[in-house]
């Protein structure tokens, strides 16, 4: 059976934010609508983060390039919003992007920060988003064996523990999702246990390489993307990159995270991509990236073994999966 | 002996009525319920053309492949109790065809697995078969259905008597291989599994309690069985 698969246009990384190629028209017309709006209410520019109104798909002002981009070929955006895994909003691929937009209110929204921190506060997105974004084009490894390559645009995570000025007994971070079964309308289901919960090592969440996202694509984050405000852990499988965060809490003891206490077999903390280490279900040596027929071998750290491997070095990764 | 024209007339008619009846199930109802089998597979084949099966396609096709070999099979064992509760024998002539269109849909289940998603990498599959209990599973449940395919033919049924139901009772067994497969490849949602489930219990507790009561039923034939067990109507012939 012939199976006709889209092709994503190439666009030079340079050329990312040019949206133009691959909209169609509906889109295309909401977003110049929407585009127009903004102007209208006079709000475009560096402060597009800080006002409650602020809508999915907005250009971001003010991105620069980042590091650690990878040269691949992004995945569509019309993939990277509309396959996703994002049980809040119902455990298929597709109900997140029809529901998430209808049902999520990203702004106004706050995070509170506690903890072994010095700053303990309940913050405005706003006051912790920076006033410079950085776009950082990585690999993103889903733990069911597909992946993608998407351009996010957000910040080092780092920046922002440095700034709650952490105590020596910090030495995990935890991350907590938007608890609103109204909002989130899968919360309504014990299906994991509510809500989403996951961490890192206090190594892990300073690597240079871990940001929180804002965006997508250079434009404001969708909500079935994890708006407003997400972790993103390229070198892990994608359940660690915890979506629509509400709470940051620094502790001493490793925290348990959701699909851990779901599956402890299954999932671990760690949850490094490695080809050597399989599911118990199936194999995690090749992926298939979405909008590619034939798959892939699968890298070790995803690829990013060279900024991430020491910090594993005495570990065994087949007990610390 | 007194020639009663008006009974050879109704027997006649009578006749001539299911003549017409077979007929019009064979040539008329079985070709549109084969053309609704396939609907499936034809809502398939249009999303794969027009690129609607979603960002990664292959995996859409695999799973509505078994999705649909999976509802065929509890709809083919849904025949024998619906006969019975509603009293439609003729509804006993759609079960082969539709056990048939189960094991259809398991080959395209199976093919889009092992072309689409492992490309017919032999050294791969037999990996995932052995290794892998949920493909263990399921594969055992597919190769069980081929010899129920092989022998759906008149022929064969008579070539093989008495043996042809044991043989096809094996269906039991698929069906609950079919249901564990899918629990056993869900993340963390079992709803739909689960659905799966309940219905295949009740569809086989329902053939056990025809069963006990046949046995407890004073010779009343299994095809026979009716509701609460009433004795066969003795309305006094006019």
């Amino acid at each position: 059976m012939l199976i006709k698969i889209k092709t994503n246009l190439d666009i030079p990384s340079s050329e990312i934010t040019d949206k133009k190629l691959y909209l169609n028209r509906r889109e295309f017309i909401r977003a110049a609508s929407m585009a127009a709006v903004t102007a209208a209410s006079g709000s475009l520019g560096p402060d597009l983060l800080r006002p409650d109104t602020v809508q999915a798909g907005e250009k971001l002002e003010e991105v620069v390039k980042g590091p650690y981009s990878t040269d691949e070929k992004p995945t569509s955006y019309t993939a990277i919003t509309t396959y996703n895994n994002f049980y809040e909003f119902g455990t298929d691929k597709e109900s997140p992007a029809e529901i998430a937009p209808k049902t999520l209110k990203p702004r106004p929204w706050s995070v509170a920060v506690e903890g072994e921190i010095n700053k303990p506060a309940v913050y405005h997105l706003e006051d912790l988003i920076p006033k410079t974004l950085e776009e950082r084009i990585y690999r993103h490894r889903c733990v069911e064996a597909w992946s993608m390559v998407i351009p996010w645009v957000g910040f080092p995570l780092a920046d922002l523990i440095k700034r709650f000025e952490p105590t020596s007994k910090a030495k995990f971070v935890e991350f907590t999702t938007l608890y609103d079964p109204e909002q989130m309308p899968g919360q309504k289901r014990a299906i994991l246990k509510w809500p989403y919960v996951e961490g890192l090592r206090m190594d892990e969440a300073m690597n240079p390489l871990t940001i929180l996202a804002v965006g997508l694509y250079g434009e404001v984050l969708p909500n079935q993307n994890g708006a407003p405000l997400r972790l993103v852990v390229p070198w892990k499988y994608g359940f660690k990159s915890i979506k629509s965060i509400v709470k940051i809490r620094f502790v001493e003891e490793q925290p348990m995270n959701t699909w851990a206490l779901a599956a402890p077999d299954e999932y671990g903390f760690y949850a490094n991509v490695n080809p050597e280490v399989d599911h118990p279900r199936w194999s995690q040596a090749r992926e298939r990236r979405v909008g590619e027929f034939f798959k892939r071998k699968t890298l070790m750290f995803n690829g990013y073994a060279e900024q991430v491997a020491h910090m594993y070095a005495n570990m065994d990764l087949r007990t610390y999966f | 002996m007194k020639i009663k024209v008006t009974g050879y007339y109704r027997q006649w008619m009578r006749e001539k009525g299911l003549m017409t009846r077979n007929r019009w199930i064979q040539y008329v109802v079985k070709p549109m319920v084969f053309a609704a089998c396939l609907i499936p597979l034809v809502i398939l084949i249009i999303k794969a053309l027009t690129g609607h099966l979603g960002a990664n396609p292959i995996e859409a096709t695999t799973r509505s492949m078994g999705d649909w070999a999976l509802r065929f099979l509890l709809i083919t064992l849904a025949v024998t109790p619906l006969k019975h509760l509603l009293k439609w024998d003729w509804l006993i002539r759609f079960r082969r065809m539709l056990g048939l269109f189960a094991f259809f849909y398991a080959c395209l289940h199976f093919l889009s697995y092992a072309g689409l998603d492992q490309f017919f990498a032999l050294d791969e599959i037999t990996k995932d078969v052995i290794k892998r209990p949920f493909i263990t599973v399921g594969f055992t449940s597919f190769l069980l259905l081929i010899p129920l395919a092989v022998t759906s033919t008149n022929k064969m049924i008579k070539r093989l008597g008495k043996r042809w139901q044991s043989l096809h009772r094996l269906i039991y067994l698929i069906g609950m291989g079919g249901v564990i497969h899918y629990f056993q490849l869900v993340k963390a949602d079992t709803r739909n599994p689960t659905i799966y489930a309940i219905i295949l219990a009740i569809l086989l507790s329902y053939r056990l309690w025809a069963k006990w009561i046949q046995n407890k039923g004073a010779g009343y034939r299994y095809d026979r069985l009716k509701i609460g067990n009433l004795p066969r109507s003795s309305s006094k012939q006019p």
